[in-house]
């Protein structure tokens, strides 16, 4: 399969690998996906007071295209509020890397990522979640 | 310099050998004639060339010349065996019996049969990849007419005990098909001793040219089969079809080379194959797929835990090499011969198929061990799954968010 330029350089420099303390009150963290699937993200997020991402951290197992999608999306997140960070679509990743349609789930699979981590940070400091639990919308 | 990637998928197909290829090309340009032409002298070049050839074959295997039957490739051996066969003794019975992990030539053949009003048994191997043969006996109905089973298989390189299973059938009065396309040049095979009735060859994965196999057609017990292609009554009426000449002289040679210098070669290669494990056996986390010992020096087949099939395998450009994962085909199926011997998904999509040939060399080996011990360290350094395994978390306990593929469906996706 060919990829994009965009794919290869993230896949070959991945950008925020690593890990925050997950118990953190200003880290939010979010994992989905599944093993049996060929791909986990897990993407964390460090908001300051201002409920702004301050930084994203992200470690995936998946295929080429997951291991970009999740690394552009931690590019992507740094200095966006809550809301903003909401807003970002599976569609805005794919576009950017111009993912292959057979490729389309990974960018939903970091969209995913996205609202978890930000329903785990919000349910952490007790404020609304907005109806997005990522453990519901599997079943 | 080496050229890369490095070639390490033998097992796929084989170079020509440069003193093959200086064999076949007079039989393109100078030996032209057709060998059924009796009439004149390019007839009977021609003739004398695919004779020669025939002997050459036939002396790899010990068996008569006159039981070799040309044919475009193992493919077509398997569908001519199988389907001659099942269909010339279908009053004796039709029920037949194969493995999970045979080459899908013989594993589709089956089902295209089914289709037709045969029916099958596919039995499953043992964990080390072998076949069970009190399984096998126990398969066997009173109305069991065809057997098939390969010598070595593609992608774990096991030896299946073919005289056993042989045995079985003559006691039985089953036909015994043996697709033998991995095992030419790597394992000794002696068809006087040996109870098989129908085998496979194919020459490129020994070094031949492609678009050219052989079928072996048993004449003591006699089989026969019903032809799979007609026309000129070429090969006794096997198979119909102009001999491919240059074709049949490169196979020929190829097997040659194969039998007087496979001693050496496979003592050479069998060095390299066991470097490259032991480069590799004490990384953590990767399993060796496949029993060891009752298999061809050739392969090496390993799955590295944790390390997701399709990223590792664009992370080891530097190798050319086959995956267990299908992944690149957009069909996400791990393989089939994996899951067969109990593999879980997650280890039958991270595995790596090695195959060492002829030119393969010490430096090749360990440039590719350094390769897969950097590549896998890097993306298990990026794997939460890793961390979690590092962790002490049993990773088959957790509940995923997404234990459906629902973000797979491209339905779903597009809403």
């Amino acid at each position: 399969m060919a990829y994009s330029d965009k794919v290869l350089d993230h896949y070959e420099n991945p950008r925020n690998v690593g890990s925050f303390q997950a118990e953190d009150s200003d880290v939010g963290t979010g994992m989905v996906g599944a093993p049996a699937c060929g791909d986990v993200m897990k993407l964390q997020i460090k908001v300051n007071e201002a409920g702004v991402i301050e930084d994203a951290k992200f470690k995936t197992y998946g295929c080429g295209s997951a291991i970009a999608s999740s690394s552009l999306v931690t590019e992507m997140l740094k200095g966006k509020t809550l809301d903003q960070a909401m807003d970002i679509k599976n569609t805005h990743i794919a576009e950017e890397l111009a993912l292959p349609p057979v490729k389309i789930h990974c960018s939903v699979l970091a969209e995913d990522a996205i609202r978890a981590a930000i329903t785990d940070y919000r349910s952490k400091n007790l404020m609304e979640a907005e109806g997005y639990n990522a453990c519901k919308s599997a079943a | 310099m080496t050229h890369l990637p490095i070639y390490l998928d033998y097992s796929a197909t084989t170079p020509v050998d440069p003193r093959v290829a200086e064999k076949m090309i007079p039989y393109l340009t100078e030996i032209y004639g057709n060998p059924a032409s009796r009439s004149h002298a390019y007839g009977w070049d021609a003739e004398k060339a695919v004779d020669t050839a025939r002997e050459q074959v036939a002396t790899l295997v010990n068996c008569d010349p006159k039981e070799i039957v040309w044919t475009s490739g193992a493919t077509e051996s398997n569908n001519l065996a199988i389907k001659g066969a099942a269909r010339f003794y279908a009053a004796n019975g039709k029920h037949m019996i194969t493995i999970k992990t045979e080459h899908k030539a013989v594993l589709d053949t089956f089902r295209e049969l089914e289709r037709e009003g045969f029916t099958a048994t596919y039995l499953s191997p043992l964990e080390n990849g072998l076949i069970d043969i009190d399984a096998l006996k126990a398969a066997i109905q009173p109305d069991t007419v065809l057997i098939s089973v390969m010598l070595v298989n593609n992608e774990i390189g096991v030896i299946q005990d073919i005289a056993s299973i042989g045995n079985l059938c003559r006691e039985k009065g089953i036909i015994f098909h043996v697709d033998a396309a991995q095992a030419t040049g790597k394992v000794d095979i002696d068809l006087e001793k040996l109870p098989v009735d129908l085998m496979s060859f194919s020459a490129h994965k020994t070094y031949g040219p492609k678009g050219i196999g052989a079928l072996y057609v048993s004449r003591k017990p006699r089989v026969r089969l019903e032809a799979q292609m007609h026309g000129g009554g070429h090969e006794r009426g096997f198979r119909s079809g102009t001999l491919a000449v240059h074709q049949i002289v490169g196979m020929g040679e190829a097997f040659h080379i194969a039998k007087t210098e496979m001693a050496s070669e496979n003592a050479r290669i069998k060095a390299l194959r066991d470097r490259l494990w032991a480069g590799m056996a004490d990384m953590e986390e990767a399993y060796l797929n496949g029993d060891l010992q009752q298999r061809v020096p050739h392969n090496l087949n390993i799955s590295f835990n944790y390390v997701e099939g399709e990223s590792l395998m664009m992370a080891v450009k530097g190798i050319a090499v086959s995956s267990g994962s299908a992944c690149t085909s957009s069909s996400l199926e791990p393989s089939y011969v994996l899951r067969a011997i109990g593999r879980e998904d997650e280890l039958a999509h991270s595995s790596i198929r090695f195959s060492i040939g002829r030119y393969t060399t010490e430096a090749d080996v360990d440039y590719a061990i350094k390769l897969i011990k950097d590549k896998v360290g890097q993306l298990r350094e990026l794997s939460p799954l890793w961390d979690m395994f590092k962790a002490g978390i049993d990773i088959a306990s957790v509940q995923w968010a997404h234990g459906s593929e629902s973000h797979r469906d491209p339905e779903k996706i597009a809403a």
